[in-house]
């Protein structure tokens, strides 16, 4: 595995990116981010920006509100206070459909396919904006449907081959054994084709083999489709080991960010997050 | 004046629905299905009621025991042979299968009774009440309708919230499996409110042809649909919202026929249910999920 | 060689079966062996197939449980009345005409499933499911009230009271036709309905229905019914797609509800009561949720059923609610699942080694 050392480097608003994104406008940036659930302060005061082709991590421990960022990106929850930035645009106002359109996407900490549907289905789902059709056209089969059925099939393929699933395509989603499905989910979102592609614990189940083929993978999607990648992740070998920049949530709030060397050696996150490890172990 | 009658023939309706709103809303909670054939319960208790009066010649109140006693049986028996069996099918299953009893439990009253229409007599005879020099008459029927109700409401409420049955029903529509894990017999539980229902059921059968004397197979059907309305009005799962979601139901049924129009008055009060629904989406009670029973 | 593709081949044996039945039934009634209670019978079939095949497009491919779908039988059936009359003197054609009347039923049905479909979609689960049976009384006590009537060659149209000009009228010489009359129904004043054309309008359907099931839109359908939340993060948006489906639904029910008012000469809205509704959800249920040749074979055998079982008169209905209960609580049962899995297997195994012992040929 070679790995390429990235330079963090600070930006003048807030936290760090890599140093090659500096050019672009960040990907996304959260300004005081925050979200009540009955006076419940799930996520408050969250602050984090995301370099255009960065891989930056998300850990806490559990019910610190990761997955609650991530509904919160992707207007699952609409946040009540604090603006998201999506390459440089605000998107308060946009719902969850719109939110794709503009470029996240996502998968699920429990796996959300189309369980019924075939696996090359899923990755047509998640192509139904970039190649279209109309239904009329699909119910009289014209000349629409056979060249954008044909692309999309083509397509679909060339998305599972990332993850050496194509030979999988005709299975049933819901039948795929889990690290299958989880990568299935990987690739719906990839074909939505987003610039910041969210992964809600991507290694869960998985065994260590599998983890170091996806750590393959994660690196691959990022460096073929130059996007961004945030992904929340409890195994700190995948974290430590792909992450450039990583962000460490407690109790909702923002504990510490830095790159994966500074993390380790952070005592505010041994203390919140690995030494709860250790109390845990003994 | 005519007002004052049109609300007194509303509420006295509407009680009758809040009475077999109570069964669906019940078993709802606790089975989470819709069991159409609920309103066909109601059917049988009325004809049974009607049996052992016109037939046997025996006063009232030992009719409605019996009326009661057939459909208390009957229910569990339904419930044991056609929806037990199906506790972990998909909800479309058990929907066509209370569909089915409904049809059995029609197609049988035909071929027991004929399809033609018999004249229920009032079982309540206890004279009517004249106010305001005769021009507003209260119907005896009326007024135990809506005495049976309230009491009926109240010994629900009382039966759900104080007794260790009830508060094992309430568990079970909460949540079976955690019921079960602390000790509740859940089958048991499951069963005794379709006795419950059904037990309701027969006494709204029999104060309905009280009220509406025309006994048939299907006399139960509609008014099963508009209870099972009423129920989701007042929020389905709950016991105080079935019985605002009746009475409601009632008035506005018998005010949109006598104010709007006689042929639209199921339309009105179907339309009234949609529209509150896009507003209300769980019913008018129907927030407090642990009210659930 | 291209494989074909496993939903090609099962679309291709919905067609064939369809078209072989209809050949057959064709040549059956040519040569006058069919009785004519059985003749009777096709034309209803017909519908209550487009009827069944429609439903399954809500709650089989969209996932949302209907309860007034004879509601937009019952539009389509009025409309298509008004429709055939309207067009007498202009398409002296009968099939065109008829053609004509179901396009026209098809469509008000469809403006009748956006309005509905508005606020029902907002809905969840059960309460989808009361909405739709709430509207589908709603539909019939209306069309209840409705008159109309065809004066010269405009439409005169009343709510609640009759549409009383005929004497008048027929006095000055203008044909008058009382079309819909409230309660009593509608007049159909010619029986423009054929068999073919319920043949066609299967076909139709089916092309309709297949065709969008594996297409884009339909596999967004699908999508939303699998999980609604993963559905909305790829982008696809739900109100849309579930709107589509329940308007071609209702769509295709109109058309059904046309030809099948235009088979009788007079048609009542008691016809599309709750229990049509229920009796075509029967269909679909029984056939298969989401199964469309399911849904052909169980609306042609539970249409047949009742009239084999003409010989029990009295006992019919009761029988047919027993084999209702009965079969929904096999086919659910945990060993008779089973049971039909491991045959499934052994077939499914058995073809494979065909297939190798084939391919090695």
């Amino acid at each position: 595995m070679s790995e390429q050392k990235t330079r963090m480097v600070p930006i003048p608003s807030q936290g760090i990116i890599p140093e090659r994104d500096l050019n672009a406008t960040p990907v996304l940036e959260c300004r005081h981010l925050g979200i009540e659930f009955g006076g419940l302060k799930a996520v408050d005061d969250f602050n984090l920006t995301i370099g255009k082709t960065e891989i930056a991590g998300l850990i806490g421990p559990n019910g610190a509100g990761k997955t609650t960022i991530f509904n919160l990106l992707t207007k699952v929850y609409h946040p009540t206070s604090g603006t998201i930035l999506f390459n440089g645009k605000e998107t308060s106002g946009m719902n969850t459909v719109q939110v794709n359109r503009a470029g996240i996407a996502r998968t699920f900490q429990n796996i959300r396919l189309f369980s019924t549907l075939s696996v090359e289905d899923n990755v047509k789902i998640g192509l139904h904006n970039s190649m279209k059709y109309s239904t009329v056209s699909g119910i009289l089969r014209l000349p629409g449907y056979w060249k954008n059925e044909k692309r999309m099939h083509e397509r679909a393929l060339e998305l599972l081959s990332i993850f050496d699933m194509q030979d999988l395509a005709n299975h049933t989603a819901g039948s795929l054994p889990y690290g299958a499905q989880r990568r299935l989910e990987i690739v719906r979102a990839l074909a939505t084709g987003p610039k910041l592609l969210l992964l809600d614990e991507p290694a869960a189940g998985m065994n260590p083999s599998e983890t170091a083929e996806l750590m393959v993978n994660i690196r691959k999607i990022r460096d073929t489709f130059q996007i961004a990648v945030m992904l929340i992740e409890h195994d700190m070998k995948l974290v430590m080991g792909i992450c450039e920049g990583i962000a460490v949530l407690n109790y909702g709030r923002l504990i510490a960010k830095g790159t994966p060397e500074e993390i380790q050696k952070n005592p505010v996150v041994v203390e919140a997050y690995l030494g709860k490890q250790k109390e845990a172990d003994a | 004046m005519v007002f004052l009658s049109y609300l007194i023939n509303g509420i006295s309706l509407g009680s009758v629905y809040a009475i077999i709103a109570l069964g669906y809303t019940m078993v709802y909670g606790i089975a989470k299905m819709l069991n159409f054939a609920h309103g066909d319960v109601i059917m049988v208790g009325a004809y049974i009621s009607f049996c052992v009066t016109q037939y046997l010649g025996m006063p009232a109140i030992v009719s409605i025991v019996a009326a009661m006693f057939v459909c208390t049986v009957l229910g569990m028996l339904i419930e044991r042979m056609a929806y037990k069996p199906l506790r972990e099918a998909p909800k479309l299953a058990v929907l066509i299968t209370a569909i089915g009893v409904s049809y059995l439990l029609q197609n049988s009253a035909q071929l027991i009774w004929g399809s033609n229409p018999k004249s229920f007599n009032s079982l309540v005879n206890i004279g009517s009440i004249r106010l305001f020099d005769g021009a507003l008459l209260i119907s005896d029927e009326a007024i135990v309708t809506v005495l049976c109700c309230i009491i009926i409401m109240v010994a629900l409420t009382l039966f759900t919230s104080r007794t260790k049955m009830g508060k094992a029903m309430r568990a079970v529509s909460e949540d079976k499996g955690a019921a079960q894990l602390m000790g509740v017999d859940v089958n048991f539980t499951i069963s005794i409110t379709f006795a419950i229902g059904s037990a309701l059921a027969a006494i709204a059968g029999v104060l309905l042809c009280s009220s509406y004397p025309v006994l048939q197979p299907t006399t139960g059907s509609m008014p099963g649909i508009k209870a099972f309305t009423a129920a989701v009005f007042g929020g389905i799962g709950s016991i105080p919202g079935a019985m605002l979601g009746g009475i409601l139901l009632g008035l506005i049924e018998i005010f949109g026929k006598a104010y709007i129009s006689t042929e639209l008055g199921d339309a009105i009060v179907f339309l009234i249910l949609i529209i509150m629904l896009l507003v209300k989406p769980t019913g008018l009670l129907g927030k407090k999920v642990n009210e659930k029973v | 060689m291209k494989k074909m593709s496993k939903t090609f081949i099962n679309n291709a044996i919905t067609y064939a079966l369809v078209i072989v039945a209809f050949i057959v039934m064709t040549i059956l009634q040519n040569a006058g062996v069919l009785t004519r209670s059985m003749k009777g019978q096709l034309i209803p079939i017909c519908v209550y197939i487009v009827m069944a095949v429609s439903l399954n497009l809500v709650v089989g491919i969209s996932g949302e449980l209907c309860l007034g779908h004879a509601g937009f039988m019952s539009v389509g059936a009025f409309t298509g009345v008004v429709a055939a009359a309207c067009l007498a003197g202009g398409v002296p054609n009968p099939t065109l005409r008829l053609i004509l009347a179901m396009i026209v039923g098809g469509l008000i049905a469809a403006v009748a499933g956006v309005i509905i479909g508005v606020p029902v979609l907002r809905l969840r689960g059960d309460y989808l499911a009361i909405v739709t049976l709430a509207f589908g009384e709603i539909i019939r006590n209306v069309i209840n009230c409705l008159y109309v009537a065809l004066d010269g060659s405009a439409l005169r149209m009343s709510f609640n009271t009759p549409v009383v000009q005929e004497a008048a009228r027929t006095a000055e010489g203008i044909p008058f036709q009382v079309l819909i009359n409230g309660p009593q129904g509608a007049t159909v004043a010619t029986k423009l309905a054929t068999f073919t054309m319920g043949f066609v309008l299967i076909i139709f359907s089916l092309i309709v229905v297949l065709n969008l099931i594996n297409s884009r839109s339909g596999r967004a359908i699908m999508a939303i019914r699998d999980n609604r939340i993963a559905a909305e993060s790829v982008g696809i948006g739900v109100t849309k797609y579930k709107m589509m489906a329940f308007v071609i639904s209702a769509a295709l029910a109109g058309m059904a509800g046309a030809l099948y008012s235009l088979n009788y000469s007079t048609v009542t809205a008691s016809k599309f009561k709750f229990d049509t509704s229920i009796l075509v959800l029967v269909f679909v249920v029984l056939g298969g949720i989401g199964n469309i040749r399911g849904s052909i074979i169980a609306a042609t055998l539970l249409t047949v059923l009742p009239e084999l079982l003409r010989a029990f008169n009295d006992y019919r209905m009761l029988i047919y609610a027993i084999v209702l209960i009965l079969v929904m609580l096999t086919t659910n049962n945990p060993r008779f699942k089973q049971l039909r899995e491991s045959l499934a297997e052994k077939l499914r195994r058995g073809k494979g080694a065909g297939n190798e012992s084939e391919g090695g040929v």
